[in-house]
């Protein structure tokens, strides 16, 4: 198992009041996303639990763009990975910050 | 110990149990005057929709007929039967009623107990031994919840890596000492004194009711989370409106 | 904890639970769209990081609440406690943490007497990585369960998910006051691989997957007396017969044993020599018995309706 962890400034605080949200299952080519509103507005993290050892470089170029995108600032991004190809991941990230940036219905 | 052995030990005033192609069904005398309700598997015997419901029928019959003595179940069983019959038959059900019958006539005063003393598996564990309230082993009882080579098939992991990985915990592999660190069983009887003496002190020592067997497993170092994780969640929804 | 601000279907937006596939939703998804709005409160959610401690051994991913959700909430108004197993998580198999989360819900349930307890099954039975910590667990749920039953709880099983409801979860399913199962639901103690491994491929097919659901599916189940509902696979069907089932059934004692026991030898004896479910359907007189697999969920239910009434008392 490898854990990797990433810290960024971001751009801009990520909408909305919602503290916690929650996306995906660990599953074979798919990945779960914990994101918490924990970190100052222009900061950002995300934490990785992985089994598919030796790919930082790959997840290092992911993350990096996501913060980019999505100027998510303030959260804290934890993930549970089941060996997802990047762009599920892209994916999931974006989705994760799309859940708590929603207003409640 | 033989079966034969077993039952004198434990009922040395006498018994009627009767082993009907490897169910065992009777009654034995107690010590303190009265009588214990007896089941089990013998011979290791598969676990089906047919051995099931023989076994509830004594259970429900004993307590229709009413009483407070025990209810005794010996087992060496395999595991449940794995058939294409006993599945269309609805297998899950006589399982889970033979449980159910243990469970409901424990919570009414008649102790269980469960007696293994050789292999057992899976469903049919759970439908025997692990439905009673107490649950001792002799020397040499096997229980498992599966068999090394079948998780070897599951896992693609070698059986050699399995014993290597069972080194460093309890939780997954067979073996009485490991059913014993989590939990599932207390103790392990002397085979050389007898049973009847210690089957009256494990029923004089467990009066209060509840399931303690995860809090011995906590104790036991051998399921460090169940415990308190069940707890938690039992404070939490007391609270909860 | 409200679980309805923590996940939205993956889908675009989803119209209503009408049309939401059971099936396909995650058990997070089926307990929000299941549960009314903002009802939703989670024990133990995923935020508090209470993973499996036996995975890293096998080099294998945790998920951050083991895979059960559990919690309160109402439905139609009615608070209910409610545990939902994700199926695609290590097969939705129970382990220590995962077990553990179902058996304090259920004492919680004996404690309150008041509360009905919904459990949503999607499991392949016990997590081999914790073999005797995820079978201990089941043994601790089943009992737990029971002494609900007696203190008056209302316990609902609900089945339609991907990895059915195998091996120990079948018992503990067969424990619960009443079962609703869709066609994609399957019940069984052994799976169809181990039954082929064990008897011979002649015996059982697994790969025959008209076998396998003539065997072990939610059809079956229903004909045989297996599960007391058969419901089409979408949310709001699911929805509308846990209502139906809390107010159907008794109370748990000795008369409902004795009349599980008559009810198993009775099926014993008129089904005790079938060959395979079709020769017990045609044996209960089903009208058009091969149909059966083919037909709609609605043509179904009105079929098994006809055959009589689901008894609500003998489980």
């Amino acid at each position: 198992m490898e854990t990797l962890s990433y810290r960024h400034k971001a751009q801009e605080r990520a909408a909305g009041s919602k503290s916690l949200a929650i996306i995906g299952v660990v599953a074979s080519g798919n990945l779960e996303v914990l994101v918490e509103r924990l970190l100052p507005d222009t900061e950002c993290q995300v934490d990785i639990n992985t089994a598919a050892e030796g790919f930082g470089a790959v997840w290092e170029a992911v993350v990096a763009d996501f913060v980019e995108r999505r100027s998510p600032g303030g959260l804290k991004l934890s993930i549970n990975d089941g060996g997802a190809r990047p762009d599920t991941v892209a994916l999931r990230l974006a989705q994760a910050v799309r859940l708590i940036e929603e207003e409640d219905r | 110990m033989t079966l034969d052995d077993i039952l004198a030990s434990l009922f040395p005033q006498g018994h009627d149990v009767r082993n009907y192609d490897g169910v065992l069904l009777g009654s034995g005398s107690l010590k303190t005057g009265g009588r214990a309700v007896v089941i089990g598997i013998a011979d290791r015997t598969a676990v089906g929709v047919d051995e099931a419901i023989r076994l509830s029928r004594h259970v429900l019959n004993a307590m229709e007929r009413g009483g407070t003595g025990p209810i005794l179940v010996l087992v060496d069983s395999d595991s449940q039967r794995m058939s294409k019959r006993d599945e269309l038959l609805g297998l899950n059900e006589f399982l889970a009623h033979l449980a159910k019958c243990l469970i409901y006539a424990d919570m009414q005063g008649r102790q269980t107990v469960g007696l293994l003393y050789g292999h057992s598996a899976a469903g049919a564990f759970l439908a025997t031994a692990l439905a009673t309230r107490v649950l001792v082993a002799l020397p040499g009882a096997e229980p498992e919840v599966m068999d090394l080579p079948s998780m070897s098939k599951v896992t693609k992991l070698s059986i050699d890596v399995l014993k290597e990985k069972a080194k460093s915990t309890p939780v997954f592999a067979p073996g009485l000492d490991n059913l014993a660190q989590t939990g599932a069983v207390l103790s392990t009887l002397d085979e050389k004194t007898s049973l009847a003496e210690q089957l009256q002190t494990l029923l004089g020592s467990d009066q209060d009711g509840g399931d303690r067997r995860d809090r011995l497993g906590k104790t036991r170092r051998g399921r460090p989370k169940a415990a308190d994780i069940a707890e938690r969640v039992h404070d939490l929804a007391l609270q909860s409106k | 904890m409200n679980a309805r601000k923590l996940e939205a279907p993956d889908v675009s937006r989803v119209a209503n639970s009408k049309t939401v596939s059971w099936y396909e939703a995650s058990a997070r998804q089926r307990v929000r769209l299941m549960l009314d709005a903002g009802s939703f409160q989670e024990f133990i959610g995923p935020e508090q990081r209470e993973q499996s401690p036996h995975l890293r051994v096998f080099d294998l991913p945790t998920q951050f609440d083991d895979g059960i959700v559990v919690g309160r909430g109402r439905i139609a108004g009615t608070s209910i406690f409610v545990a939902a197993q994700e199926g695609r998580f290590m097969g939705g198999a129970f382990g220590e943490v995962h077990g553990a989360k179902l058996t304090g819900l259920l004492r919680a349930a004996r404690d309150t007497k008041s509360v009905p307890v919904l459990i949503l099954f999607d499991t392949g039975g016990v997590r081999l990585q914790e073999a005797n910590a995820g079978e201990l667990a089941i043994a601790e749920i089943m009992r737990a369960l029971i002494e609900a039953r007696m203190a008056g709880v209302k316990i609902v099983g609900l089945i339609g998910g991907r990895a059915g409801c195998y091996g120990g979860g079948g018992l503990i399913a067969g424990c619960c006051s009443a079962l609703a199962v869709s066609e994609q639901g399957r019940i069984s103690v052994s799976g169809p691989e181990v039954i082929e491994t064990n008897r011979g491929v002649e015996e059982f097919d697994s790969r025959d997957r008209a076998l396998v659901w003539r065997t072990m599916g939610g059809k079956h189940r229903r004909l045989l007396g297996g599960a007391e509902a058969f419901v089409d696979d979408t949310i709001q069907s699911f929805r509308n017969i846990t209502l139906h089932l809390i107010g159907s059934v008794p109370g748990f004692g000795l008369d409902v044993l004795k009349a599980e026991q008559a009810r198993l030898e009775e099926r014993l004896q008129r089904f005790g020599d079938c060959a395979d479910a079709m020769d017990i359907w045609r044996a209960k007189d089903i009208f058009d018995a091969e149909a059966v697999p083919i037909m709609s969920s609605s043509d179904f239910i009105d079929l098994a309706n006809r055959d009589g009434d689901p008894r609500y008392d003998a489980r």
